[in-house]
């Protein structure tokens, strides 16, 4: 946020209140938390508050097998989390997701059944790479509204894993499988993989000329333009990015369930819940502000909810009730330092009349 | 979505110089649509010569009032720069509750029932409305929680598998004719139709353009953003609710009744060149996206299209449609701003140095992100 913070205010039609003021400077006493360490804290709170409950019925709940199963359940939508927030954070959207992900549990399966390994991944790294290839070129060069345009290759994957598969197909050596399963001490590899990847995201999106472009990018498209920013090019490069990271959940998800599968994307709507975890870690919806670290608070949050719901197994449906609830909560929450006025510490600069 | 980075904004002074241009403009920038309609229902006419007898033409108008309905309630959301994706649940919510209601009260009368929906859909509407105009939660999030709300609510009361039967004279309004011709669908459909164009034309729907437009202008120039805004998630639960009617009789209760009908709906309204963002389109044009997306199905099926490849032709042509409705415009215009990410006032004056160097052009209505509406 460092970078973007001193940038003038965006010119954008005002209406998308989403983003939340980085907070520095603020001496209010409503001022806002850094989302990052809003969304920990609530993670922290969310935790606490799970414990207690477990506890009062007579469970445990911070049992170190607990806490692995936590870690383990955030991988899948983590991952699809990370990428999604390098779309948004550029300002575009991906809904294409889910049905990528379905598509590269299958293509990984069928691949690894008849060749090796290393060819799976490669084949889907490359599907994936593709798909938000032509995602990003569609929104950039065809000037499609990212939700239609990614809505449309949802639709367009959907056809044609329905058209291809019917139900579970190849299969995945155990050699493999051990993506899934495997730990180190007592943690999942699968966990090393999520860190990694959120790790390089967070390398990219703070440290790189890219992850600056597509912070500028996201917070106002005319003036990164105007600045020389290569808007199209860096929506691009996000869209890719995102479906890579997609594509590491395809595999993960392909280890887990030892086979390709039509609904491995879409039964846990990767999509809306992706979105739903970036939004929750503070990432505003319009983009240009927020971060990898918050959407894996964000992601956190919405396992241990979903831990404690089965430790106190709690009928599903009412699960998502609950869990539309907390969703909006939390981004109200978020949202209600806005109302009061910003301080006038942007005018000097920013418009000298 | 998020920003407005739609291209094809038009630009809204053009100038009427030529009775072509102001044909033009006369229908503003749901051209591309009716160019799309009209080449879908030739298609049809080509692929099904029996399509124009008055029987079939009505089965499809019939087929598509649900969406020709969630399509002009959607509309009034997304002019006026919020999204609904609660639709479909509260389409799924309303098949159910009305089997429940019909469990318990197997006597009601359907009026009543269908009222009972239309209330309970325009409060799910209030809800949505108000979390996120008054606690600014943005509505992508607020009405996708309303979805995870509803549909949990929903299987939670019924158990998981809602069952039981709607009466016939519930149903009449879904699959029943009035003076055995005229599907009562049909009806429905052009009343919600006439209703929703008299609602755009009123006060109403100018200030909820400007809303859409600039929700600050708008607030400035007296609107009220908040109610404006409400009112408009309201009108979409109650199309909803009456859609679900019509939904609940044609094809019974279902658990899977509503499902992607939000999407279908968003994707209806784009198709009829309304932006995403708010502040441009018109309601028969969204309308129009609905029948065309009707058709679009229809066609496919005549074409004898395998079920499984439906969805991925659906998506390259909605893509399509969608971009070269995009295209057609910047090149109508005579390419002013590409792609207006700014509001209309902010044209970049000043020959920007294109260079890569600091001087950060501010432009001129740098508007206050942080500006609420004054009440």
């Amino acid at each position: 946020m460092t970078t973007v913070e001193s940038a003038p205010a965006p010119s954008g039609p005002p209406r998308k209140r989403t983003s939340l003021s980085g907070g520095k400077g603020l001496s209010t006493v409503r001022r806002s938390v850094d989302p990052v360490v809003g969304v920990w804290l609530a993670a922290l709170a969310v935790t606490i508050l799970g414990w207690i409950v477990v506890a009062a019925q007579g469970g445990n709940f911070l049992t170190t097998s607990n806490a692995v199963a936590i870690l383990q359940n955030c991988v899948a939508l983590g991952l699809v989390a990370v990428g999604q927030s390098a779309v948004i954070l550029t300002g575009s959207l991906d809904l294409s997701v889910a049905y990528l992900i379905s598509l590269g549990t299958l293509v990984a399966a069928e691949t690894m059944a008849s060749g090796g390994v290393v060819t799976a991944v490669l084949a889907v790294l490359a599907l994936s790479v593709a798909v938000g290839l032509v995602n990003g070129l569609i929104v950039t060069g065809l000037k499609v509204n990212a939700f239609i345009a990614t809505l449309g290759m949802a639709f367009i994957l959907r056809g044609w894993i329905e058209d291809n598969y019917t139900g579970p197909a190849g299969e995945v050596p155990v050699s493999f499988q051990r993506l899934g399963y495997d730990r180190i001490g007592p943690i999942p590899v699968s966990v090393f993989l999520l860190i990694a990847v959120a790790a390089l995201m967070w390398l990219i999106t703070r440290r790189t000329r890219l992850g600056h472009h597509m912070y500028a990018t996201g917070g106002d498209e005319h003036a990164a333009r105007l600045s020389g920013v290569r808007t199209g090019r860096t929506v691009v490069l996000a869209h890719v990015l995102c479906s890579l990271c997609v594509g590491a959940a395809a595999l993960f998800l392909a280890a887990r369930l030892a086979a390709g599968a039509p609904w491995a994307g879409t039964e846990a709507r990767y999509d809306l819940e992706s979105i739903a975890a970036v939004v929750l870690g503070g990432t505003a919806l319009a983009g240009g502000r927020g971060g990898v670290a918050g959407t894996l608070g964000g992601v956190f949050v919405l396992a241990v909810l979903d831990s404690v719901f089965n430790q106190l197994s709690v009928d599903p449906f009412f699960k998502n009730v609950v869990r539309g609830v907390v969703i909006i909560a939390a981004v109200a929450l978020y949202a209600r330092p806005r109302r009061t006025p910003k301080p006038p510490k942007a005018l000097p600069e920013g418009r000298t009349a | 979505m998020s920003a407005p980075t739609d291209t094809g904004t038009p630009a809204k002074n053009v100038p009427a110089a030529t009775p072509g241009k102001r044909v033009v403009r006369a229908l503003g920038t749901g051209i591309p649509v009716y160019v799309l309609l009209v080449v879908l229902l030739l298609a049809l006419l080509v692929t099904d010569p029996g399509f124009y007898e008055p029987d079939s033409f009505l089965s499809f108008v019939k087929r598509a009032a649900p969406l020709v309905i969630l399509a002009a309630g959607q509309y009034l959301v997304i002019v006026c720069g919020e999204f609904d994706l609660s639709v479909g649940a509260i389409v799924t919510a309303g098949v159910v509750v009305a089997a429940e209601l019909y469990g318990s009260f197997p006597d009601a009368h359907w009026l009543v029932v269908t009222a009972v929906l239309l209330v309970g859909g325009a409060l799910a509407g209030l809800v949505s409305g108000l979390i996120t105009t008054v606690l600014r939660v943005p509505s992508f999030i607020t009405t996708l929680g309303m979805m995870l709300i509803l549909e949990g609510a929903v299987f939670f009361w019924t158990g998981g598998s809602p069952q039981g039967v709607l009466p016939s004279a519930f149903r009449q309004l879904g699959r029943g004719t009035a003076f055995g011709w005229l599907p009562w669908a049909v009806v429905a459909c052009l009343v919600a139709g006439t209703v929703a164009v008299l609602v755009t034309r009123s006060d109403f729907g100018r200030t909820l353009l400007a809303t859409g437009d600039s929700d600050r202008a708008a607030a400035l120039s007296g609107v009220r953003v908040i109610r404006v805004r409400t009112v408009a998630f309201i009108l979409s639960g109650a199309a909803a609710a009456l859609a679900a009617v019509l939904v609940g009789g044609f094809s019974g209760v279902s658990a899977q009744a509503g499902r992607g009908y939000e999407f279908e709906a968003i994707t209806a309204v784009v198709l009829g060149g309304v932006v995403l963002g708010g502040g441009r389109g018109s309601v028969v044009a969204a309308m129009a996206g609905a029948f065309s997306l009707q058709a679009l199905f229809t066609l496919l099926n005549l074409q004898g299209v395998s079920g499984a490849l439906e969805s991925t032709v659906q998506g390259v042509i909605v893509i399509a449609a969608v971009g070269l409705g995009a295209a057609d415009w910047s090149r109508l215009r005579g390419r002013r701003t590409p792609s207006g990410s700014g509001p209309p006032g902010s044209t970049p004056t000043g020959a920007a140095p294109p260079g890569p160097t600091p001087p950060r052009p501010t432009p001129p209505t740098g508007t206050h992100p942080s500006g609420g509406t004054p009440s």
